[in-house]
């Protein structure tokens, strides 16, 4: 058993691509030394800027032996079945046996495959690494033909102490690599993994990323005390920053606090995003604080007095910048940027931005009455100015602060506050874990602007395929139920979606089959959602058909969907639901595959007169006190007792079934039979539909 | 706090193009001059679009001013300029050590890799005008954007075999840098005392101003759209004609009259994307026939294959 070290080294690998890379490397390499026969202990991975090692233990050093018999074509078989054999299996003439068996003699070969040394395995596994990796983005470089991330400068490849020896396009493996760019050595030797890392850290470079992070962290919360304020926490720029740099060295610096009048956002953004720096806030009030923590990547002789005041320098001209675009945009209202959206293309079929917001207002306006405490105006209002910030200095700057400057800026012009957080909220929610919009006017732009997003696309055949979606259709989708069902909202949605088709300067007779394309693509929507949060499709599906089939407000509102859902899948844990399930069942079985003989619907009307037996009156009853029950239910969305209400029925089918013969010979009464047993497939349809449960 | 005092010994603007010249001309890099053409960016020099096509070794270093009419501030801006200088390098085959020969440059101008921090920064570098390609970073000097550096892949759609490595310095912003001062009209021009003293506000703020009020108000549009679309027609022609050196100086003339309508407001969007994708094919076209100008030769001394 020995250890596998293999490094890596290049010029600076981008940060966002580190982690990926080296969970690559490890499952590139462990993968090809099992394919080959090679067992391991561990295996770990690391990333710096500047390269990508692995490290492997209890390796054997040769692959086993391997022995194999196999039996070939019969003596009596012509010869070119035998050389086909003896090729196939890799042996000479003399290497066959002859053996007698009950069918005839045949030929045997015995095959000894010696182990392979676990060099040569990992020669070809890190040369195919190499070779096939899969990088985002890989480039050529001088007069080379591989390609890697960004020019490759030498692998290490290190097995029980030895160097292994192969080359990939004349990068010969060796035993050495470098430390730090500017505070180690140029190259040095290592024998094994615990050597590398020692002599690494000798050499200014911390190896594991874990041990950079933890570093930035302590030093961050240090040097943030020191100043009397708070680290703000941020894990992924905390892993970024530990991906710049070999051996990180925290250095705080401050910024003049006439900026802090430019919005938080602004100044975070610049710092973070542009600079990657850390942020800080005062303790006490919970604002953002004039301080800033950059993590450079050397001891520098002064201290770091330099860097941080070059550092603060930058700042301060971004700043000084954002400052002027802030003043810049204040100016101005933003009214006044209404006329440039419609030289802003939306979309070449669908429109300007400007033709886009006239839509919103409408359809904002209209959704105003679904949504309980939503001011029509202030929606119509707060659609108007939706993309007004579009065509600000700082949103030109900041493409990410769209709706957050316009929120500030329609303060500034003295809107309300439900008009300025609808501007900010619109684009809510992005994902599945982004926060959703709840105050009504919010909830009505939100809605407007992912529905006319939607309709649109859907409209120039530009729906999701696959794993295409290039107008993020889905994510606009799962918007629109997050909002409906989180805030409780009543919708038919086919109405909207009408509504909305409208709007657009589409054919008129598209209208209905965008309607009808969403709805459907809602339908799958949904499903996916509940499934994620741990439904079954099946129930899902059994009250989806009332919910796309609905016309009322009852049937269809997304809200009353996911209770339903919900009731229906308790209900059937339970032993009524059990019962009503195996009751159901048997009625419609037979209903069924009557219907489909006779091809016809048996759902007419039952003629009490035509009722016989007890059995079969006693159901009629049953079935009419239960639908009672259940309809009333299903007025005050009390699905539990509308199922409830129907279990009832178990009995008296059960009843039926052991003393009616259905298939009467007298036409009318079968007919009747069947009709009464179809009256108690639409009676539960009516909490779902329960012939699309399975199982 | 950040400190607005200039730093004592940094090196004026004219040394740290002469100090650069001279290391580039130490590394083996030909010192060129300028384009005599206005352009974006030096990159559009025919020493770096046209020589990272084919196979020959090529190391060249020289001043290209850039105009970007766009960002022009009536002098008025400490950090924005529509005419400024960059400093380029292009070395093909790019060779094994050119991070540290660039990192040697910086050296060379005064800044201690000791006192520094250094830093590559992903940026992948396009240009949708030049239909061109590479990866690289910005070099970061204390957080602040000292360099641009990039392999080529592509260029004019056309594979760059072997890759060149390009170096751009900003060289207002890196004087800037290295004289730690916080106005580019600031900048110590000449290193000069007294009456000899220069500034580069002394030299271009005046500029500045008048060119910021041709780009943005008195450019003639009609006289530039006409301009674009002679420039077009010629560079057609004379690709045609199959001289690719004339056709690729009417390429530049198109991209720069572009910037220009742009800067004047008449571009609208949703033009905007025809016209680069017009300036596209012209630069794709000059390329094109620049290769097959240059095939046979490079065939037969270089065993070049397309």
């Amino acid at each position: 058993m020995a250890e596998l070290l293999i490094e890596l080294f290049s010029e600076e690998i981008p940060a966002r691509m580190q982690k990926k890379a080296s969970d690559d490397l490890k499952s590139m390499i462990t993968k090809a030394l099992k394919d080959a026969g090679l067992t391991f202990d561990a295996a770990d991975a690391y990333a710096t800027p500047r390269r990508l090692a692995l490290v492997v233990t209890g390796v054997p050093t040769a692959t086993p032996d391997i022995s194999e018999e196999r039996r070939g074509p019969s003596t009596s078989a012509p010869e070119k079945a035998l050389e086909g054999f003896m090729r196939g299996a890799g042996v000479t003439w003399d290497q066959l046996e002859e053996r007698e068996e009950k069918k005839g003699t045949f030929f045997y070969a015995k095959i000894e495959k010696p182990g392979r040394a676990a060099t040569d395995v990992i020669a070809e596994a890190v040369e195919a690494t190499i070779r096939n990796f899969p990088w985002p983005k890989s480039q050529r470089w001088g007069s080379s033909l591989l390609k890697w991330v960004r020019p490759l400068h030498s692998i290490l490849a290190v097995f029980g102490g030895e160097t292994v020896a192969f080359d990939v396009d004349g990068f010969k493996a060796g035993n050495t690599t470098r430390g730090h760019r500017f505070m180690g050595a140029d190259e040095f030797a290592v024998t094994d993994f615990a050597d590398y890392k020692a002599k690494l850290a000798d050499h200014k470079v911390m190896l594991d990323p874990a041990d950079r992070a933890a570093l930035i962290e302590a030093e961050c919360k240090k040097l943030s005390a020191g100043k009397g304020v708070e680290w703000i926490e941020d894990r992924g720029l905390l892993a970024e920053v530990a991906g710049l740099v070999e051996w990180p060295v925290p250095l705080i610096g401050g910024f003049d606090a006439a900026f802090m009048e430019v919005p938080e956002e602004v100044l975070i953004l610049t710092m973070k995003k542009d600079q990657k720096y850390f942020v800080t806030r005062d303790p006490k009030t919970g604002k953002l604080a004039p301080f800033f923590i950059t993590v450079s990547n050397i001891k520098a002789s002064d201290g770091g007095a330099i860097v941080a005041a070059g550092n603060e320098r930058v700042l301060t001209a971004r700043l000084a910048d954002a400052k002027f675009f802030w003043e810049q945009d204040l100016k101005r209202k933003l009214d006044d940027n209404l006329p440039a959206l419609s030289d802003i293309v939306f979309h070449k079929e669908l429109g300007m931005v400007s033709d886009r917001v006239e839509r919103m207002k409408k359809l904002s306006r209209y959704l105003a009455d679904f949504i309980p405490g939503c001011d029509a105006d202030e929606a119509e209002r707060a659609a108007e100015l939706a993309k007004a910030d579009l065509v600000s200095n700082m949103v030109n700057e900041f493409a990410s602060l769209q709706g957050i400057m316009g929120r500030y800026y329609a303060k500034a012009q003295g809107e309300s506050d439900a008009v300025a957080d609808a501007i900010r909220d619109h684009y809510a929610p992005a994902g599945p874990s982004d926060e959703c919009p709840s105050a009504p006017v919010s909830v009505a732009v939100a809605l407007a602007e992912k529905l006319d997003t939607l309709v649109g696309f859907f409209g120039i055949d530009q729906k999701p395929t696959g794993s295409k979606d290039p107008f993020a259709l889905r994510r606009s989708a799962l918007g629109v139920i997050r909002l409906i069902t989180e805030n409780d909202l009543k919708f038919v949605l086919r109405n909207i979606f009408e509504f909305a088709a409208k709007l657009h300067k589409f054919d008129a007779n598209t209208f209905s089959s965008i309607r009808d394309d969403l709805v459907v693509f809602f339908h799958d929507r949904m499903v996916v959602q509940f499934k994620d949060q741990g439904m079954r499709h099946d129930y899902v599906n059994a009250c989806m058909t009332i919910y796309m089939s609905g016309t009322s407000s009852l049937e269809s509102d997304l809200a009353r969907l996911k209770k339903r859902v919900t009731a229906l899948s308790d209900f059937l844990q339970t032993d009524d639901g059990i019962n009503l399930l195996a009751g159901y069942k048997r009625a419609i079985n037979i209903v069924d595959k009557e219907e489909k003989k006779d091809q016809v619907d048996y759902d007419g009307a039952v003629n009490a007169a035509l009722l016989d037996l007890v059995e079969e009156k006693t159901l009629a009853d049953a079935l009419a006190a239960a639908k009672a029950d259940a309809t009333a239910a299903l007025e005050t969305e009390d699905f539990e007792k509308a199922m409830a209400a129907l279990s009832t029925l178990r009995a008296p089918i059960d009843a039926f079934f052991d003393k009616v013969i259905v298939n009467a010979d007298e036409a009318k009464v079968r007919q009747n039979r069947l009709a009464l047993l179809s009256e108690i497939r639409a009676a539960v349809n009516t909490v779902a539909d329960f012939g699309l449960i399975e199982g | 706090m950040a400190q607005n005092s200039k730093k004592p010994g940094g090196m004026p603007f004219q040394n740290i193009i002469l100090t650069l010249q001279k290391y580039w001309a130490d590394q083996g890099c030909a010192i060129l001059q300028p384009y005599d053409m206005e352009m974006g960016a030096g990159t559009f020099h025919t020493a770096t679009t046209l020589k990272a096509l084919g196979p020959e070794t090529w190391n060249a270093a020289f001043v290209q001013p850039c105009r970007r009419p766009t960002d022009g501030r009536y002098g008025e801006n400490p950090m924005r300029l529509q005419h400024y200088y960059q400093f380029q390098v292009i070395l093909k085959p790019s060779p094994a050590n050119m991070q540290a020969l660039y990192l040697g440059s910086l050296e060379a101008i005064g800044l201690d890799k000791n006192l520094h921090d250094f830093r590559f920064v992903e940026d992948d570098w396009e240009s949708p005008t030049l239909g061109a390609w590479g990866l690289g970073w910005e070099v970061w000097c204390d957080g602040m954007e000292v360099s641009q550096y990039t392999y080529f892949q592509q260029m004019g759609g056309y594979d760059c075999k072997p890759v060149s490595g390009e170096l751009t310095y900003g060289l207002e912003r890196l004087a800037m840098f290295v004289q730690g001062v916080d106005n580019v009209y600031d900048l110590d021009y000449n290193g000069g005392q007294g009456e000899q003293a220069m500034t580069y506000g002394d030299i271009f703020q005046e500029n500045e101003r008048q060119q910021s009020a041709y780009n943005f108000e008195h450019a003639n549009t009609e006289k530039l759209f006409d301009d674009f679309k002679k420039a077009q027609d010629e560079c057609a022609r004379l690709l045609e004609a199959g001289l690719p050196l004339p056709a690729y100086e009417q390429c530049i003339k198109s991209s720069h009259t572009f910037n220009l309508l742009d800067a004047r407001g008449v571009i609208s969007v949703t033009e905007r994307q025809a016209y680069i994708g017009r300036v596209r094919d012209l630069a794709k076209g000059c390329c094109e026939k620049w290769i097959e100008k240059n095939a046979e030769r490079w065939t037969r001394d270089f065993e070049w294959e397309a």
